[in-house]
């Protein structure tokens, strides 16, 4: 649960990914691909974030700015007092051990001609200075602890089944005892019965190791589910952020309240007279976002104000931000 | 692995047989006679007698049945005999060229090196020079280095070997003087100066082969570099903390050298017989000017030896890339 008293591990700042958009005979710089502009947001230490969004919202940018496994295009990110973005490429290096990423595609994300000893050993080899014998002991460590079986460790990744290589790969991202770990949409592309295994996986290895997540998924339901606190992004931009009961209970955002219409509900009574708001329109092109608020040519409470100016993202309640002009006078 | 391998190796007995047979057909049905080239004075009878000599007044599938056997049973047991001193072999009829009614076999012994040390070195530094153009170009796709590396590969693959060996022989060996314009073949490497002589006589060859060579693997290097550059996996090692080396040399460069080592294997038949032209226009003594003397000549056995052979190779270095595929990924069995 989400505890003011915490300690801040993951500081963003103002963090903007920009990718140009060349075109011509002399590949001139046309414009920039927003993919997330101006993101700022706080992970306190053993908690899990989620970062929800529809897809193209730059929830996996964001994710792989963070951890630098692209150059940001500006701000500032603070991992455990330390700046990622700052460091130079020796010094960054170093720094990976503390923060580590779960991708989401198990099957692309694992070298198909290392064996899982090698996958889950190769950072060992470049952190740590173990000896042959303990590297061996601690790759059967983690497969232990996420669950696979240790005759498994000479074998290719093509051998097992999605459930099993996702679980390669949070033992190969636990291998060097990270703090902080990215989980970008680890369950998309699982079953759905597989889906709760690693979820659970991932909440056990939460409980005993303190470890923090940021959790990119576009499943609002099982964000709900192992989430402390909520970020919602549109077009590149948080548009809403809170702890995650009041995050569903009342949202805020009318993205968020469209966003959350859409889940569908367990029991029968209850879906039939739930309550749908359909957005009309597509998702602008983070090339070109509007004028004023991203979300003003869609938004069903559009204001003349939205289409003019940018909404502040700010703390309406306390713990609740969001960035939404109809809040503006609220917060005073 | 050995199954497949066995079971390869018999399907290929069938194949080759059948190529063996479509290889005598054409040529029987090309236009042509060896004996074109004896002189009109010589009468009618002394020109039947020496098509009798020749047996080519045999039906074509009696000469084609005799061409097997003297292929496949008379010219190993002759091998046989040479390696160890037996003489099963001595009075059985060898596969005899018309031109110079020397064994064909003797001749392709013969001129077997002069082709393997020309065409196979430009092979080798070929493929030497491809592979780091290809890794760099496509991990600075875009770079000057990567336009230029696709702006020579694309001359490499667009002027034939002949206009390039000619340029290179006006340029260094008739302005300059600095290489020779034939190559010698009775050429003996004894000592110093004669191994400098041998090296500089093999430079235009060998450059103008390599070019044309180190184009097509360069090519291929570096769009099998991009393939992999821009997988998931290789962000995990990013992820890993890997250094970039690491992450070039051993994640990515391991996993796109596998189709790039195929192609390599399926290009070695090409040494033997892809150098005809080179060959031609230095003068290299090679197998490759051994085909167009012969097919110049109507010189039936020796084009029908060359180009079998030539096609054993092709067979087998297909199934040699298919096995490397096996060994490299171990996604693939063969079971």
């Amino acid at each position: 649960m989400f505890d003011g008293g915490k300690r801040p591990l993951v500081e963003v700042e103002g963090l903007k990914m920009y990718f140009p958009i060349t075109a011509g005979l002399f590949r001139a710089k046309v414009g920039d691909v927003k993919a997330v502009d101006d993101v700022t947001f706080t992970i306190y230490e053993g908690e899990t974030l989620g970062l929800v969004g529809e897809s193209g919202c730059g929830k996996s940018t964001c994710g792989r700015a963070i951890l630098r496994l692209y150059e940001p295009t500006a701000g500032s990110v603070t991992i455990d007092g330390e700046d990622v973005l700052a460091a130079p490429p020796s010094e960054l290096r170093a720094m990976r051990p503390k923060m580590q990423m779960v991708f989401q595609d198990p099957q692309a994300s694992l070298n198909p001609r290392m064996t899982v000893a090698g996958i889950i050993g190769e950072p060992l080899d470049e952190h740590t200075t173990l000896t042959k014998p303990q590297k061996l002991a601690r790759i059967y460590e983690l497969m232990d602890k996420v669950g696979l079986n240790r005759d498994f460790a000479n074998r290719y990744p093509h051998e097992f089944s999605g459930g099993q290589r996702q679980r390669i790969g949070i033992a190969r991202a636990l291998a060097l005892n990270p703090r902080f770990i990215v989980c970008d949409e680890p369950i998309a592309a699982l079953d759905v019965s597989i889906q709760a295994q690693v979820v659970n996986l991932l909440e056990e290895l939460q409980d005993s190791l303190g470890l923090t997540y940021l959790f990119i998924s576009h499943d609002l339901s099982m964000v709900r589910h192992i989430a402390d606190r909520v970020a919602v992004m549109y077009l590149g931009r948080i548009v809403e952020l809170a702890t995650r009961d009041a995050l569903y209970e009342a949202p805020l955002h009318p993205y968020t309240q469209a966003l959350l219409s859409a889940v569908p509900e367990p029991d029968p009574n209850a879906e039939s007279t739930r309550q749908r708001i359909i957005l009309k329109g597509d998702v602008p092109s983070p090339a070109n976002p509007p004028k004023g608020c991203n979300f003003c040519t869609r938004c069903p409470k559009v204001m003349d104000l939205c289409r003019s100016v940018e909404p502040e993202f700010r703390e309406v309640a306390p713990g609740h931000f969001t960035a939404c002009h109809l809040h503006n006078q609220t917060a005073g | 692995m050995f199954q497949y391998t066995m079971r390869r190796l018999l399907i290929a007995i069938p194949t080759l047989l059948i190529i063996s047979l479509v290889i005598f057909l054409l040529l029987e049905a090309a236009p042509g006679d060896p004996l074109g080239e004896v002189p009109l004075t010589v009468p009618p009878e002394v020109k039947a007698k020496m098509r009798t000599a020749l047996g080519l007044d045999a039906s074509w599938y009696i000469r084609y049945f005799l061409w097997l056997k003297q292929m496949f049973w008379i010219e190993p047991m002759h091998l046989w005999d040479t390696l160890f001193g037996t003489h099963m072999a001595d009075d059985m009829q060898r596969v005899i060229s018309f031109q110079s009614r020397q064994p064909v076999m003797d001749i392709i012994a013969q001129r077997m090196p002069q082709t393997l040390i020309v065409v196979g070195s430009a092979y080798v530094i070929g493929v030497l020079i491809a592979v780091p153009i290809g890794i760099l170009s496509a991990y600075r796709q875009y770079s000057w280095f990567d336009n230029l590396g696709t702006f020579i590969s694309m001359i490499g693959f667009s002027v034939p070997t002949f206009f390039t060996g000619v340029v290179l022989i006006v340029i260094f060996a008739v302005k300059l003087q600095w290489f020779p314009m034939v190559y010698d073949t009775t050429l003996q490497v004894t000592d110093w100066a004669s191994f400098t002589k041998q090296l500089k006589q093999m430079v235009m060859p060998v450059t103008v082969l390599s070019l044309f060579n180190a184009a097509q693997i360069s090519r291929f290097m570096r769009s099998s570099m991009l393939d992999n550059l821009g997988q998931d996996y290789v962000r995990t090692a990013r992820a890993k903390g890997l250094t970039e080396r690491v992450v070039v040399l051993i994640h990515v460069l391991r996993n796109s050298l596998i189709p790039v080592v195929t192609v390599i294997a399926l290009g070695v038949p090409s040494i033997f017989g892809g150098a005809i032209i080179t060959e031609q226009v230095f003068k290299v003594n090679g197998l490759g000017q051994q085909l167009i003397l012969a097919i110049h000549a109507n010189d039936l056995p020796m084009v029908m030896t060359l180009t079998f052979i030539f096609a054993v190779l092709i067979v087998l270095f297909n199934l040699i890339a298919d096995l490397l595929y096996g060994i490299l990924d171990p996604r693939i069995r063969y079971d």
